[in-house]
């Protein structure tokens, strides 16, 4: 099990470059001392115990969410913690993983048929459910998290048709916002008109629905700019435009990365700054200046770029991609559909938050606060990727005393 | 292809990353940028500029410290406003709209409150100042002058403009540098190199502590003290025989080139380009467009040079056999080009080298030129020659001395006339008035008085030049200390310089003589015009005068321009020999002429061409 010593490693290199006191620095040293206990018990506890109870899991996650409405704390103009005294709990975190285990377990029932539009739509509601509290505290880069775990129901038969809607529908919104509506029409058409050249003949299609798709493809991307101009509010909007490079002119541009862009432009120089060998270890000088604002949460991988250089980034993205791969390699092997699904919900959760975490802090996805999994600081965070990571690890443990 | 779908995406997910982040950490990664990094700040410490020395060594320029009040807005606790505005002596309004733009600036960072006070003022702040909270003194250093004259020469320094910076990457905004004068020419010995200490910051712009410990700071290296070749007491006397006219000194000494003096007039007090009134002052400088005090007329006025230019004529036409020492020409109180006739104001008669220049004779100049040129097949040949000899006397050029400004005057080509008047159409009588130093002949005073200076040395000179010693070693620059040849021969030069002699016995300047001292000189009175509405309009000639004593071991040399002074004995012939005597004497015998030299102006002849009224010119009364 190479990943755990990775795991560990990639714990260790990063943790006390993050930090410039002790007060944070001790208490994320506490929560190691937590995950740890944490993964004890849960490679202690018998395996079928989490299938068993997923639903239980499940429903105690959505009540904390609601209690949050009540007894929560607000930290960053977002509700979404109980104060403990020393820490603070963030349920959405646990929500993450029970989300997962209640997915894999309804998937797994022997009633559940993945073809059949209700079934569909129940494994929806397991996801939404809890995603739509989370986006109500408000805290929409949890509840984003959340829609990934689709991927678990596509592994698991849901036509793949939906995803295809899906991406064509973010493509045209990108290009709308890049190109405008005629270009895009144009272009479309060219490659269309293109494609029936070039096509074989013997490889018919029936011109109606393919000019309907098109014609839907143009009112879509007709509408892109009335929902980007009415619907999104103006920070997304900056978002946006920040994110796709609308801005042209540079002064604008300039303005722009003093004020709303202020964060991934200071992350990105900062990791521009490392180079490939990094400034080395304590010695990241806009780390130390505080340059990079939440640095020791969502931003924390600048702190990497700067101080690790290119080597460090680099080792970090090939690691998680390396630990994702063998994930996907475990949940394939499981013989318990229920391991293999919860194995997905794994993948899915850890990819979704290393995905738009690094992707944000480099600047090729639009700002969206996510912590990245076992580097950013934060207490529940930790300690529940750790739960959800070992929980599938002991289910995998387990394999070998399951009926084939 | 269920099952490859994510592991796809995972794999995707990881390339792009790979390819964004060697984009920019491989590709846009430039490895010199601690300049650029938000959280480093490069602290100068700034050495302290060189001392400048005049040639006897007495203090022109040194140092003198200035405080300026500052304020930490967020660190500035209640206060008793009332003392603390007394103190300052400011008012309480301006106390309030200061402390307010400092909080718009920065509450976290120092910016000026009251910007150098005096030293009076902070003796009566200092021990006061620890029960005012956010509030602090800091020193600078400013320039003290310890000379009200030579603004011209000296320069001064004023803080450099963005262009300086992206030109030259030691300066960096909100430093000074020499703008003009010495302080430009000798920026970079003067000026010393800077020191830098690195500190590390928080994204408030706070210090965190030195980066790396300070492994890549730099100690300041002290600017050099520099001796230069003005004479304090020249310069200063000049300056003040200059007060309410217009035009330039310059007195060098033959010998070695140094530059004993570079007066222009008028002129102002260094010091009030220093502190609080700086830019007060200098806008009322600059504005004043009649007097242009900041117009350097001792090496930017380029004007007609008059009679001194017959001194050359005369050395060209002996050099080149047109004619001798005992060639005579007739006098008919003026001269014919042509039909028309030109006036002369010598008596007339008949002339020869040593009459003809000691009574500036313009007809015998006239003569000489015309036969210089008669001697050549074409005019192009002749004035080409021509050219050549005025050009080895420095004029017509830039001459090559230490100050960062000046013109080259003109002495006009073969190409100038053909240009004017057309290939081969122009003859020696279209150009009949550079033999007496008008037409269009011009030369500033330092070229006047380099010119002088190569007449004093018989035939040489050195390129004049301000800078003597650097710290303790006087300077060997072989441009300052390799003599210069004309292309006369050293014989030629005795007659010249015997009438030269004769000016001041008997001639046009006889007027002016000084005990116990002898002086070869030539006058100048130079016809000059304005355009008034459009109108050419003549003025009041302008008094020039060119001299160097003593006559056989010339100590000085010099050039006195006056504009419409009239006479050159009048206003310049007196300035001239003043100043010799004072440098050669130490003080001045002729009590009389030096009151009234100092008490007469210009003013009102300065003031005519804007009077919109009539107007005579050259009134015989003073």
């Amino acid at each position: 099990m190479g990943w755990v010593n990775i795991y560990s490693t990639a714990f260790d290199e990063s943790n006390p470059s993050i930090f410039n006191f002790a007060a944070l620095y001790g208490k994320q040293l506490f929560f190691v001392g937590a995950s740890i206990l944490t993964i004890v018990i849960i490679l202690g506890l018998e395996a079928n115990f989490y299938e068993r109870f997923a639903t239980l899991f499940y429903l105690i996650s959505l009540v904390l969410l609601i209690g949050l409405y009540a007894f929560g704390k607000t930290i960053n103009g977002a509700t979404a913690w109980y104060d403990l005294g020393f820490f603070n709990l963030q349920p959405a975190e646990l929500a993450k993983m029970t989300t997962a285990l209640a997915l894999a377990k309804y998937l797994n029932d022997i009633q559940t048929d993945i073809k059949r539009f209700k079934d569909q739509l129940y494994a929806l509601g397991i996801i939404l459910v809890p995603s739509i509290l989370i986006l109500f505290q408000p805290d929409p880069g949890s509840a984003l998290t959340f829609f990934f775990l689709i991927f678990v129901i596509f592994r698991e038969g849901l036509p793949l048709y939906y995803l295809s809607i899906g991406v064509t529908v973010i493509v045209i919104f990108i290009t709308t916002l890049m190109f405008g509506t005629v270009w895009l029409a144009i272009g479309l058409g060219l490659a269309l008109g293109l494609f029936m050249l070039l096509k074989k003949p013997s490889f018919r299609i029936s011109i109606l629905p393919i000019s309907l798709r098109y014609i839907a493809i143009i009112a879509f991307s007709l509408s892109v700019d009335f929902v980007y101009d009415t619907v999104l509010q103006q920070h997304h909007r900056d978002r946006f435009s920040l994110w796709l490079r609308l801005e042209k002119d540079p002064k604008k541009m300039a303005e722009i990365q003093r004020t709303i862009g202020y964060n991934t432009h200071q992350s990105e120089k900062a990791i521009e700054s490392g180079g490939f060998f990094g400034k080395g270890f304590m010695q990241g000088t806009r780390t130390k200046g505080n340059f990079v604002p939440e640095q020791h949460t969502d931003y924390i991988f600048s702190t990497v770029g700067e101080e690790w250089g290119f080597l460090g980034t680099a080792s970090v993205v090939i690691i998680f991609t390396l630990l994702l791969l063998r994930l996907a390699f475990l949940a394939e092997r499981q013989k318990n559909p229920f391991s293999r699904m919860y194995g997905y919900g794994v993948i899915c959760i850890l990819f979704i938050h290393y995905f738009i975490n690094i992707g944000m802090v480099i600047g090729i996805l639009p700002t969206i606060g996510i912590p990245l999994p076992f580097f950013s600081y934060g207490g529940s965070g930790l300690v529940f990727f750790s739960a959800l990571l070992f929980i599938f690890l002991k289910l995998d443990a387990n394999r070998m005393n399951e009926l084939g | 292809m269920r099952k490859i779908l994510l592991s796809s995406i995972i794999l995707l997910a990881g390339l792009t990353f790979l390819a964004r982040l060697s984009y920019l950490q491989i590709f846009s990664f430039s490895p010199n940028q601690i300049l650029e990094d938000p959280a480093i700040k490069a602290v100068y410490d700034y050495p302290e500029r060189g001392y400048i020395y005049d040639r006897n060594g007495e203090l022109l320029v040194a140092n003198q410290p200035a405080y300026d009040v500052m304020v930490i807005p967020g660190e500035v606790k209640p206060l008793d406003t009332l003392e603390f505005c007394g103190l300052l002596g400011i008012d309480k309004e301006h106390f309030v709209e200061q402390l307010k733009k400092a909080r718009i600036y920065s509450p976290r960072l120092p910016s000026v409150l009251v910007p150098q006070l005096s030293k009076e003022d902070y003796g009566r702040l200092q021990e006061k100042m620890r029960r005012f909270e956010g509030f602090y003194i800091q020193k600078r250093s400013l320039r003290y002058y310890d000379t009200k004259s030579g603004a011209n020469v000296l320069g001064y320094i004023s803080e450099v403009n963005p262009w300086d910076v992206a030109k030259n990457p030691s300066y960096s905004a909100g430093e000074l540098k020499g703008t003009t004068g010495i302080e430009k020419q000798y920026e970079e010995i003067l000026r010393g190199q800077k020191g830098v200490k690195y500190i590390q910051k928080d994204r408030f712009n706070r210090d965190i502590g030195p980066y790396k410990d300070g492994a890549l700071d730099t100690l300041p290296v002290q600017g050099q003290e520099i001796t230069v070749t003005i004479d304090k007491y020249l310069q200063e006397y000049g300056e003040k025989l200059m007060v309410g006219k217009h035009g330039g000194i310059v007195a060098l000494e033959p010998s070695s080139g140094e530059i004993l003096a570079l007066v222009s007039g008028p002129s102002y007090d260094p010091s009030i380009l220093v502190g609080r009134e700086r830019s007060r002052n200098y806008s009322k400088l600059h504005y004043d467009s009649i007097r242009k005090p900041t117009f350097d007329r001792s090496l930017l006025a380029s004007q007609s040079p008059g009679s001194p230019f017959k001194t050359l004529n005369a050395l060209v036409g002996l050099q080149e056999g047109a004619i001798n020492t005992e060639t005579t020409i007739q006098c008919f109180n003026g001269f014919y080009v042509g039909r028309r006739k030109r006036g002369c104001h010598c008596g007339g008669g008949l002339r020869d080298l040593h009459s003809g220049l000691y009574r500036s004779c313009n007809a015998f100049s006239a003569g000489v030129f015309r036969r210089f040129y008669d001697q050549f097949d074409s005019t192009g040949e002749a004035q080409e020659a021509w050219e050549k000899h005025m050009k080895s006397f420095g004029l017509g050029t830039f001459l090559g001395y230490d100050l960062p400004i000046g013109r080259p005057g003109r002495i006009p080509s073969r190409e100038y006339y053909d240009r004017v008047y057309g290939a081969n159409r122009w003859g020696p009588t279209y150009i009949i008035s550079n033999s007496i130093g008008q037409g269009e002949v011009e030369t500033t005073p330092i070229q006047l008085a380099n010119m002088t200076a190569a007449i004093a040395n018989r035939g040489h000179y050195f390129t004049p030049h301000v800078i003597k010693k650097i710290g303790d070693e006087d300077i060997s620059i072989p441009k300052y200390t390799e003599a210069k040849h004309t292309t006369i021969d050293k014989r030629h030069f005795e007659p010249v310089v015997q009438a030269m002699a004769e000016v001041y016995n008997m001639g046009t300047a006889r007027w002016l003589q000084v005990k116990d001292l002898d002086i070869a000189g030539k006058t100048g009175t130079v016809e000059n015009f304005t355009r008034i509405n459009g109108v050419r309009t003549q003025l009041t000639d302008n008094s020039v005068f060119v001299a160097f004593a003593p006559v056989n071991n010339p100590k000085i040399a010099i050039a006195v321009y006056v504009e419409n002074g009239y006479f050159g004995s009048r206003y310049a012939g007196h300035i001239a020999t003043l100043m010799i005597e004072k440098y050669l004497k130490g003080d001045i015998s002729r009590k009389d002429l030096e009151k009234r030299m100092l008490e007469k102006t210009l003013e009102h002849e300065y003031a005519k061409p804007y009077s919109g009224q009539p107007f005579k010119i050259n009134e015989r009364a003073w």
